[in-house]
Protein backbone atom coordinates (compact mmCIF):
# COMPACT_ATOMS: atom_id res chain seq x y z
CA UNK A 1 0.00 0.00 0.00
CA UNK A 2 1.37 3.33 -0.99
CA UNK A 3 2.07 5.78 2.01
CA UNK A 4 0.68 8.96 0.01
CA UNK A 5 -2.55 9.18 -2.09
CA UNK A 6 -1.03 10.34 -5.11
CA UNK A 7 1.50 7.82 -6.71
CA UNK A 8 2.58 9.45 -10.17
CA UNK A 9 2.78 5.28 -11.31
CA UNK A 10 -0.77 4.82 -10.30
CA UNK A 11 -1.62 7.14 -13.70
CA UNK A 12 -0.44 3.94 -15.81
CA UNK A 13 -3.00 2.14 -14.08
CA UNK A 14 -5.68 3.96 -14.63
CA UNK A 15 -7.46 1.49 -17.46
CA UNK A 16 -7.50 -1.14 -14.28
CA UNK A 17 -10.47 0.72 -13.53
CA UNK A 18 -12.44 -1.59 -16.06
CA UNK A 19 -11.80 -4.66 -14.69
CA UNK A 20 -14.18 -3.68 -11.91
CA UNK A 21 -16.95 -2.51 -14.46
CA UNK A 22 -15.83 -3.73 -17.43
CA UNK A 23 -19.07 -2.03 -19.60
CA UNK A 24 -18.87 0.99 -18.09
CA UNK A 25 -15.02 1.08 -18.03
CA UNK A 26 -15.04 0.38 -21.47
CA UNK A 27 -17.90 2.69 -22.33
CA UNK A 28 -16.26 5.50 -20.59
CA UNK A 29 -12.28 4.83 -22.38
CA UNK A 30 -14.20 4.65 -25.48
CA UNK A 31 -16.07 8.10 -24.59
CA UNK A 32 -12.73 9.39 -23.69
CA UNK A 33 -11.00 8.57 -26.77
CA UNK A 34 -13.62 9.98 -28.90
CA UNK A 35 -13.69 13.37 -27.11
CA UNK A 36 -10.23 13.97 -27.93
CA UNK A 37 -10.31 13.57 -31.47
CA UNK A 38 -9.94 15.95 -34.16
CA UNK A 39 -13.10 17.08 -34.65
CA UNK A 40 -14.98 20.64 -35.34
CA UNK A 41 -11.99 21.83 -32.17
CA UNK A 42 -8.32 20.52 -33.14
CA UNK A 43 -6.66 17.87 -31.28
CA UNK A 44 -4.43 20.76 -30.07
CA UNK A 45 -7.04 23.11 -28.79
CA UNK A 46 -8.71 20.09 -26.88
CA UNK A 47 -5.36 19.36 -25.08
CA UNK A 48 -4.75 23.02 -24.05
CA UNK A 49 -8.42 23.03 -22.59
CA UNK A 50 -8.66 19.79 -20.96
CA UNK A 51 -4.67 21.07 -19.43
CA UNK A 52 -6.77 24.41 -18.49
CA UNK A 53 -9.45 21.96 -16.34
CA UNK A 54 -6.68 20.01 -15.11
CA UNK A 55 -5.53 22.52 -13.04
CA UNK A 56 -8.98 24.04 -12.07
CA UNK A 57 -10.17 20.25 -10.65
CA UNK A 58 -6.67 19.91 -9.27
CA UNK A 59 -5.94 16.72 -10.52
CA UNK A 60 -2.41 15.89 -10.13
CA UNK A 61 -2.31 13.05 -12.72
CA UNK A 62 -4.34 15.21 -15.73
CA UNK A 63 -1.69 17.39 -15.19
CA UNK A 64 1.26 15.58 -15.92
CA UNK A 65 -1.37 13.41 -18.23
CA UNK A 66 -1.80 16.94 -20.52
CA UNK A 67 1.51 18.17 -20.16
CA UNK A 68 3.37 15.61 -21.57
CA UNK A 69 -0.07 15.64 -24.20
CA UNK A 70 0.74 18.78 -24.89
CA UNK A 71 4.30 18.66 -25.54
CA UNK A 72 3.71 15.96 -27.64
CA UNK A 73 1.48 18.18 -29.71
CA UNK A 74 4.15 20.76 -29.68
CA UNK A 75 2.70 23.47 -27.59
CA UNK A 76 4.45 25.74 -25.88
CA UNK A 77 5.33 26.38 -22.20
CA UNK A 78 3.95 30.14 -22.79
CA UNK A 79 0.68 28.73 -24.57
CA UNK A 80 0.39 26.29 -21.68
CA UNK A 81 0.65 28.41 -19.30
CA UNK A 82 -2.00 31.07 -21.02
CA UNK A 83 -4.29 28.31 -20.68
CA UNK A 84 -3.57 27.34 -16.95
CA UNK A 85 -4.48 31.27 -16.44
CA UNK A 86 -7.60 30.73 -18.14
CA UNK A 87 -8.36 28.50 -16.11
CA UNK A 88 -7.44 30.21 -12.97
CA UNK A 89 -9.41 33.32 -14.37
CA UNK A 90 -12.50 31.56 -14.49
CA UNK A 91 -12.23 29.71 -11.15
CA UNK A 92 -11.28 32.88 -9.38
CA UNK A 93 -14.34 34.73 -11.47
CA UNK A 94 -16.49 31.96 -10.30
CA UNK A 95 -15.85 32.66 -6.76
CA UNK A 96 -15.84 36.76 -7.26
CA UNK A 97 -18.94 36.44 -9.08
CA UNK A 98 -20.61 35.50 -5.69
CA UNK A 99 -19.65 38.49 -4.42
CA UNK A 100 -22.67 39.74 -5.67
CA UNK A 101 -25.15 37.55 -4.20
CA UNK A 102 -23.02 38.66 -0.68
CA UNK A 103 -23.87 42.42 -1.65
CA UNK A 104 -27.59 41.69 -2.48
CA UNK A 105 -27.71 39.58 0.90
CA UNK A 106 -26.07 42.23 2.84
CA UNK A 107 -28.42 45.09 1.50
CA UNK A 108 -31.62 42.80 1.79
CA UNK A 109 -30.47 42.44 5.52
CA UNK A 110 -29.41 46.01 5.80
CA UNK A 111 -31.96 48.94 6.67
CA UNK B 1 24.58 21.43 -22.76
CA UNK B 2 26.94 18.45 -23.23
CA UNK B 3 30.48 19.63 -25.79
CA UNK B 4 31.72 15.86 -25.61
CA UNK B 5 30.34 12.77 -26.95
CA UNK B 6 29.74 10.05 -24.38
CA UNK B 7 32.36 8.00 -26.25
CA UNK B 8 35.01 11.19 -25.07
CA UNK B 9 33.86 11.20 -21.68
CA UNK B 10 34.17 7.56 -21.47
CA UNK B 11 30.92 6.79 -20.21
CA UNK B 12 29.84 3.40 -19.62
CA UNK B 13 27.03 3.33 -21.07
CA UNK B 14 27.91 3.69 -24.67
CA UNK B 15 30.25 0.28 -24.53
CA UNK B 16 27.19 -1.77 -26.11
CA UNK B 17 26.64 -4.36 -24.07
CA UNK B 18 25.94 -1.84 -20.76
CA UNK B 19 23.07 -0.27 -23.05
CA UNK B 20 21.58 -4.17 -23.83
CA UNK B 21 21.68 -4.86 -20.72
CA UNK B 22 19.60 -2.15 -19.72
CA UNK B 23 17.25 -2.84 -22.52
CA UNK B 24 17.15 -6.06 -21.81
CA UNK B 25 16.74 -6.18 -17.59
CA UNK B 26 14.98 -3.69 -15.49
CA UNK B 27 11.24 -3.32 -16.19
CA UNK B 28 11.10 -6.22 -19.26
CA UNK B 29 13.07 -8.79 -16.90
CA UNK B 30 10.62 -8.33 -14.49
CA UNK B 31 8.03 -9.19 -16.41
CA UNK B 32 6.31 -5.53 -16.17
CA UNK B 33 6.59 -5.01 -19.21
CA UNK B 34 6.71 -7.78 -22.26
CA UNK B 35 10.02 -7.97 -24.02
CA UNK B 36 9.60 -6.68 -28.04
CA UNK B 37 9.89 -10.27 -29.37
CA UNK B 38 6.67 -11.62 -27.43
CA UNK B 39 4.72 -7.98 -28.30
CA UNK B 40 5.36 -9.19 -32.43
CA UNK B 41 5.14 -12.91 -31.69
CA UNK B 42 1.35 -12.20 -30.56
CA UNK B 43 0.34 -10.80 -34.59
CA UNK B 44 2.78 -13.80 -35.40
CA UNK B 45 5.22 -11.26 -36.87
CA UNK B 46 8.43 -12.99 -35.07
CA UNK B 47 11.17 -13.37 -36.40
CA UNK B 48 10.82 -10.24 -38.19
CA UNK B 49 11.94 -10.78 -41.71
CA UNK B 50 12.93 -8.23 -44.56
CA UNK B 51 11.09 -7.45 -47.43
CA UNK B 52 11.92 -6.08 -50.92
CA UNK B 53 15.12 -3.87 -50.07
CA UNK B 54 14.54 -0.67 -51.26
CA UNK B 55 16.57 1.94 -49.31
CA UNK B 56 20.68 1.33 -48.57
CA UNK B 57 21.92 3.80 -45.98
CA UNK B 58 25.30 4.49 -45.26
CA UNK B 59 26.68 6.47 -42.43
CA UNK B 60 29.86 8.02 -43.82
CA UNK B 61 31.04 8.97 -40.15
CA UNK B 62 30.33 9.93 -36.78
CA UNK B 63 31.84 13.30 -36.92
CA UNK B 64 29.96 16.30 -36.50
CA UNK B 65 29.61 19.75 -35.66
CA UNK B 66 26.73 19.74 -33.05
CA UNK B 67 26.53 17.40 -29.87
CA UNK B 68 22.45 16.93 -29.26
CA UNK B 69 21.18 15.65 -26.53
CA UNK B 70 19.07 13.39 -27.72
CA UNK B 71 21.31 11.94 -30.61
CA UNK B 72 21.25 8.03 -30.86
CA UNK B 73 24.79 8.07 -32.71
CA UNK B 74 26.88 10.08 -30.12
CA UNK B 75 27.76 12.30 -32.72
CA UNK B 76 30.29 15.16 -31.80
CA UNK B 77 33.51 17.06 -33.01
CA UNK B 78 35.45 14.74 -30.94
CA UNK B 79 34.42 11.18 -32.70
CA UNK B 80 36.98 10.33 -34.89
CA UNK B 81 35.16 6.94 -37.08
CA UNK B 82 35.44 8.47 -40.78
CA UNK B 83 34.78 6.42 -43.99
CA UNK B 84 37.84 6.32 -46.00
CA UNK B 85 37.64 6.66 -49.92
CA UNK B 86 38.57 2.59 -49.74
CA UNK B 87 35.76 1.57 -48.15
CA UNK B 88 33.70 4.35 -49.97
CA UNK B 89 34.55 2.54 -53.39
CA UNK B 90 33.07 -0.55 -52.09
CA UNK B 91 29.72 0.89 -51.21
CA UNK B 92 29.94 2.60 -55.10
CA UNK B 93 30.32 -1.01 -56.44
CA UNK B 94 27.09 -1.83 -54.12
CA UNK B 95 25.19 1.49 -55.20
CA UNK B 96 25.28 0.89 -58.60
CA UNK B 97 24.30 -2.54 -58.58
CA UNK B 98 21.65 -3.06 -56.07
CA UNK B 99 17.96 -3.07 -56.52
CA UNK B 100 17.42 -0.60 -54.07
CA UNK B 101 15.50 2.56 -54.92
CA UNK B 102 16.50 5.22 -52.56
CA UNK B 103 20.43 5.86 -50.94
CA UNK B 104 20.54 7.76 -47.64
CA UNK B 105 23.86 9.66 -46.91
CA UNK B 106 23.88 9.81 -43.10
CA UNK B 107 26.08 10.52 -40.03
CA UNK B 108 27.39 12.60 -37.81
CA UNK B 109 27.43 15.56 -40.39
CA UNK B 110 28.04 13.52 -43.25
CA UNK B 111 29.38 16.70 -45.01
CA UNK B 112 32.24 16.36 -42.92
CA UNK B 113 33.88 13.46 -44.42
CA UNK B 114 36.66 14.87 -46.45
CA UNK B 115 35.65 12.58 -49.66
CA UNK B 116 31.56 13.74 -49.06
CA UNK B 117 31.70 15.56 -52.40
CA UNK B 118 33.57 12.96 -54.11
CA UNK B 119 31.31 10.81 -52.89
CA UNK B 120 28.30 12.31 -53.91
CA UNK B 121 29.40 12.94 -57.46
CA UNK B 122 30.18 9.48 -57.46
CA UNK B 123 27.19 8.30 -56.10
CA UNK B 124 24.59 10.45 -58.33
CA UNK B 125 26.33 8.90 -61.52
CA UNK B 126 25.15 5.60 -60.72
CA UNK B 127 21.12 6.95 -61.53
CA UNK B 128 20.10 6.21 -57.83
CA UNK B 129 16.12 7.40 -57.93
CA UNK B 130 15.90 9.07 -54.67
CA UNK B 131 19.81 10.29 -52.69
CA UNK B 132 19.01 11.83 -49.81
CA UNK B 133 21.78 13.45 -47.54
CA UNK B 134 20.40 14.25 -44.17
CA UNK B 135 22.35 17.52 -43.30
CA UNK B 136 21.38 19.02 -39.97
CA UNK B 137 21.25 22.52 -41.61
CA UNK B 138 23.97 24.19 -39.22
CA UNK B 139 26.79 22.49 -41.50
CA UNK B 140 26.15 25.03 -43.56
CA UNK B 141 26.80 27.99 -41.87
CA UNK B 142 29.68 26.37 -39.45
CA UNK B 143 32.50 27.34 -41.98
CA UNK B 144 32.71 29.01 -45.60
CA UNK B 145 33.87 26.00 -46.75
CA UNK B 146 30.64 24.42 -46.29
CA UNK B 147 28.34 28.21 -48.05
CA UNK B 148 27.92 26.12 -50.98
CA UNK B 149 26.44 23.47 -50.29
CA UNK B 150 23.21 24.29 -50.97
CA UNK B 151 24.47 25.04 -54.41
CA UNK B 152 26.36 21.49 -54.27
CA UNK B 153 23.11 19.62 -53.17
CA UNK B 154 21.28 21.32 -56.37
CA UNK B 155 23.58 20.44 -58.92
CA UNK B 156 23.53 16.53 -57.88
CA UNK B 157 19.87 17.04 -57.44
CA UNK B 158 20.29 15.95 -53.75
CA UNK B 159 16.53 15.15 -51.77
CA UNK B 160 18.16 17.06 -48.63
CA UNK B 161 16.25 16.03 -45.25
CA UNK B 162 17.05 18.09 -42.22
CA UNK B 163 16.05 17.82 -38.47
CA UNK B 164 14.33 21.12 -37.19
CA UNK B 165 13.20 19.82 -33.60
CA UNK B 166 10.62 22.81 -32.90
CA UNK B 167 9.92 26.05 -34.87
CA UNK B 168 10.53 28.10 -31.51
CA UNK B 169 14.37 28.97 -30.69
CA UNK B 170 13.81 28.18 -27.24
CA UNK B 171 13.29 24.69 -27.87
CA UNK B 172 15.51 24.46 -30.47
CA UNK B 173 18.77 25.24 -29.08
CA UNK B 174 17.60 23.30 -25.53
CA UNK B 175 18.34 20.06 -27.85
CA UNK B 176 20.68 21.21 -29.99
CA UNK B 177 22.65 24.07 -28.71
CA UNK B 178 23.13 27.48 -28.22
CA UNK B 179 22.60 29.47 -31.57
CA UNK B 180 21.54 26.31 -33.56
CA UNK B 181 18.22 27.83 -34.48
CA UNK B 182 18.95 30.91 -36.10
CA UNK B 183 21.64 29.22 -37.98
CA UNK B 184 19.22 26.96 -39.23
CA UNK B 185 17.01 29.24 -40.30
CA UNK B 186 19.34 31.11 -42.00
CA UNK B 187 20.65 27.58 -43.90
CA UNK B 188 16.65 27.09 -44.51
CA UNK B 189 16.49 30.60 -46.43
CA UNK B 190 19.57 29.71 -48.53
CA UNK B 191 18.46 26.19 -49.40
CA UNK B 192 15.15 27.91 -50.56
CA UNK B 193 16.81 30.78 -51.98
CA UNK B 194 18.30 28.06 -55.03
CA UNK B 195 14.91 26.14 -55.24
CA UNK B 196 14.57 23.64 -52.38
CA UNK B 197 11.49 23.08 -50.92
CA UNK B 198 9.64 25.90 -52.66
CA UNK B 199 6.24 24.77 -53.87
CA UNK B 200 5.84 22.83 -56.91
CA UNK B 201 10.13 22.35 -56.93
CA UNK B 202 11.58 18.93 -57.78
CA UNK B 203 14.55 20.14 -55.20
CA UNK B 204 13.17 17.81 -52.36
CA UNK B 205 13.29 19.47 -48.99
CA UNK B 206 12.27 17.67 -45.84
CA UNK B 207 12.47 18.26 -42.31
CA UNK B 208 12.82 15.69 -39.68
CA UNK B 209 10.57 16.55 -36.20
CA UNK B 210 11.82 14.64 -33.48
CA UNK B 211 10.65 15.77 -29.46
CA UNK B 212 12.95 17.62 -27.31
CA UNK B 213 12.43 15.62 -24.00
CA UNK B 214 10.77 12.46 -22.91
CA UNK B 215 7.75 12.63 -24.74
CA UNK B 216 6.66 11.15 -27.76
CA UNK B 217 5.53 12.73 -31.42
CA UNK B 218 2.73 13.94 -31.92
CA UNK B 219 0.42 13.03 -35.02
CA UNK B 220 2.33 13.88 -37.89
CA UNK B 221 0.30 15.65 -40.48
CA UNK B 222 -1.09 18.15 -37.15
CA UNK B 223 3.04 18.57 -36.46
CA UNK B 224 3.54 19.26 -39.96
CA UNK B 225 0.91 21.78 -40.09
CA UNK B 226 1.88 24.03 -37.65
CA UNK B 227 5.39 23.85 -38.70
CA UNK B 228 4.84 25.25 -41.98
CA UNK B 229 2.27 27.79 -40.41
CA UNK B 230 4.99 29.14 -38.36
CA UNK B 231 8.02 29.23 -40.70
CA UNK B 232 6.66 30.65 -43.37
CA UNK B 233 4.77 33.50 -41.29
CA UNK B 234 7.55 34.08 -39.30
CA UNK B 235 10.90 33.62 -41.39
CA UNK B 236 9.23 32.59 -44.70
CA UNK B 237 10.66 29.83 -45.49
CA UNK B 238 9.07 26.66 -47.27
CA UNK B 239 9.97 22.98 -46.93
CA UNK B 240 7.95 20.38 -48.36
CA UNK B 241 7.27 17.38 -45.87
CA UNK B 242 7.40 16.90 -42.01
CA UNK B 243 8.62 13.75 -40.69
CA UNK B 244 8.16 12.75 -37.15
CA UNK B 245 10.80 10.65 -35.62
CA UNK B 246 10.52 8.73 -32.32
CA UNK B 247 13.39 9.26 -30.17
CA UNK B 248 14.83 5.69 -29.42
CA UNK B 249 16.07 4.86 -25.96
CA UNK B 250 19.74 4.50 -27.45
CA UNK B 251 23.27 6.58 -27.02
CA UNK B 252 23.02 10.03 -25.64
CA UNK B 253 19.17 9.95 -25.77
CA UNK B 254 18.86 6.25 -23.37
CA UNK B 255 21.85 8.44 -21.02
CA UNK B 256 19.65 11.17 -21.01
CA UNK B 257 16.16 8.95 -19.97
CA UNK B 258 18.21 7.51 -17.51
CA UNK B 259 19.82 10.79 -15.50
CA UNK B 260 16.30 11.75 -15.95
CA UNK B 261 14.69 9.80 -14.11
CA UNK B 262 12.33 9.27 -16.98
CA UNK B 263 13.49 5.83 -18.89
CA UNK B 264 11.11 3.84 -17.15
CA UNK B 265 7.75 6.17 -17.75
CA UNK B 266 9.76 6.73 -21.46
CA UNK B 267 9.52 2.89 -21.99
CA UNK B 268 6.06 2.80 -20.73
CA UNK B 269 4.81 5.30 -23.15
CA UNK B 270 6.67 3.53 -25.98
CA UNK B 271 4.49 -0.17 -25.10
CA UNK B 272 1.17 1.44 -24.53
CA UNK B 273 1.64 3.23 -27.82
CA UNK B 274 2.61 0.24 -29.43
CA UNK B 275 0.50 -0.27 -32.57
CA UNK B 276 0.67 -3.82 -34.41
CA UNK B 277 0.16 -2.49 -37.81
CA UNK B 278 3.73 -0.31 -37.46
CA UNK B 279 5.61 -3.35 -37.42
CA UNK B 280 5.15 -4.66 -40.95
CA UNK B 281 6.69 -1.45 -41.93
CA UNK B 282 9.63 -0.88 -39.75
CA UNK B 283 12.96 0.45 -41.42
CA UNK B 284 14.83 -2.49 -41.40
CA UNK B 285 12.40 -4.63 -43.28
CA UNK B 286 13.13 -2.71 -46.20
CA UNK B 287 16.29 -1.09 -45.05
CA UNK B 288 20.19 -2.02 -44.81
CA UNK B 289 22.50 0.29 -43.07
CA UNK B 290 26.62 0.20 -43.77
CA UNK B 291 28.75 1.88 -40.94
CA UNK B 292 31.47 3.99 -41.64
CA UNK B 293 34.17 0.92 -41.49
CA UNK B 294 31.78 -0.99 -44.22
CA UNK B 295 29.56 -3.12 -41.33
CA UNK B 296 26.02 -4.53 -42.28
CA UNK B 297 23.19 -3.92 -40.08
CA UNK B 298 19.46 -3.72 -39.96
CA UNK B 299 18.96 -0.36 -39.35
CA UNK B 300 20.83 3.23 -38.03
CA UNK B 301 20.16 1.91 -34.64
CA UNK B 302 21.88 -1.87 -34.26
CA UNK B 303 24.46 -0.14 -35.88
CA UNK B 304 25.16 2.14 -32.81
CA UNK B 305 24.38 -1.11 -30.38
CA UNK B 306 26.77 -2.45 -32.15
CA UNK B 307 24.43 -5.32 -33.47
CA UNK B 308 25.50 -6.90 -37.15
CA UNK B 309 23.48 -8.25 -39.08
CA UNK B 310 22.77 -11.91 -38.79
CA UNK B 311 23.90 -13.55 -42.15
CA UNK B 312 26.70 -14.73 -42.86
CA UNK B 313 27.52 -11.66 -45.38
CA UNK B 314 28.42 -9.00 -42.79
CA UNK B 315 30.51 -6.23 -44.22
CA UNK B 316 30.05 -4.55 -47.48
CA UNK B 317 33.05 -5.95 -49.44
CA UNK B 318 31.17 -9.45 -49.31
CA UNK B 319 27.83 -7.70 -50.56
CA UNK B 320 25.31 -10.46 -51.58
CA UNK B 321 21.97 -9.18 -51.67
CA UNK B 322 20.05 -12.29 -51.59
CA UNK B 323 21.92 -13.74 -49.41
CA UNK B 324 21.35 -10.94 -47.08
CA UNK B 325 18.19 -10.63 -47.75
CA UNK B 326 17.44 -13.96 -46.51
CA UNK B 327 17.93 -13.39 -42.44
CA UNK B 328 16.41 -13.04 -39.20
CA UNK B 329 16.33 -8.97 -38.03
CA UNK B 330 17.88 -8.14 -34.95
CA UNK B 331 15.52 -6.88 -32.13
CA UNK B 332 15.36 -5.85 -28.73
CA UNK B 333 12.96 -3.26 -26.79
CA UNK B 334 14.39 -0.42 -28.68
CA UNK B 335 12.65 -1.50 -31.46
CA UNK B 336 9.25 -0.14 -29.33
CA UNK B 337 10.67 3.02 -30.39
CA UNK B 338 9.88 2.43 -34.16
CA UNK B 339 5.92 1.32 -33.46
CA UNK B 340 5.00 3.02 -31.36
CA UNK B 341 1.46 5.08 -32.53
CA UNK B 342 1.65 5.71 -36.02
CA UNK B 343 5.24 4.10 -36.20
CA UNK B 344 8.55 5.78 -36.60
CA UNK B 345 11.08 5.61 -39.69
CA UNK B 346 14.20 7.52 -41.57
CA UNK B 347 11.11 8.65 -43.58
CA UNK B 348 8.55 9.36 -40.74
CA UNK B 349 5.18 7.62 -39.66
CA UNK B 350 4.55 3.98 -41.20
CA UNK B 351 1.22 3.91 -41.54
S1 LIG C 1 21.52 14.47 -33.84
FE1 LIG C 1 22.45 14.80 -35.84
S2 LIG C 1 23.19 16.91 -35.74
FE2 LIG C 1 22.83 16.26 -33.65
S3 LIG C 1 24.81 15.46 -32.93
FE3 LIG C 1 23.64 13.73 -33.73
S4 LIG C 1 24.30 13.54 -35.85
FE4 LIG C 1 24.88 15.58 -35.16
S1 LIG D 1 15.17 -0.40 -34.17
FE1 LIG D 1 15.93 -1.17 -36.11
S2 LIG D 1 15.65 -3.36 -35.94
FE2 LIG D 1 14.35 -2.45 -34.41
S3 LIG D 1 12.36 -2.22 -35.41
FE3 LIG D 1 13.47 -0.30 -35.62
S4 LIG D 1 14.43 -0.46 -37.61
FE4 LIG D 1 13.88 -2.55 -36.99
Amino acid sequence: MADSYYDPADLRKFGNITDWSEELGTKFFEYYGKVFEEGALSAREKSLIALAVAHVVKCPYCIDAYTKDGLQKGITKEEMMEAVHAGAAIESGATLVHGVQMMNKYNKLSM
Amino acid sequence: MATKSLKARHEALVMDNKQMEILNGGIFEDGELPYFKDKIAQTGQFPLRPKQLEILQINVGYMCNQVCEHCHVDAGPDRKEIMTRETMEMCLEVIRNTAAHTLDLTGGAPEMNPDFRWFVEEAAKAGIKDFIVRSNLTIIRANKKYYDLPQFFKKHNIHVISSMPHYTRGKTDKQRGEGVFDLSIKALQELNAVGYGMPGSSLRLDLVYNPSGAFLPGDQVAMERDFKKALKEDFEINFHNLFSITNLPIARFLDYLIASGNYEDYMYSLVEAYNPSAVANVMCTNTISVSWDGWLYDCDFNQMLGLKVASKIRHIRDYNEDILNDRNIIISQHCYGCTAGAGSSCQGSVT
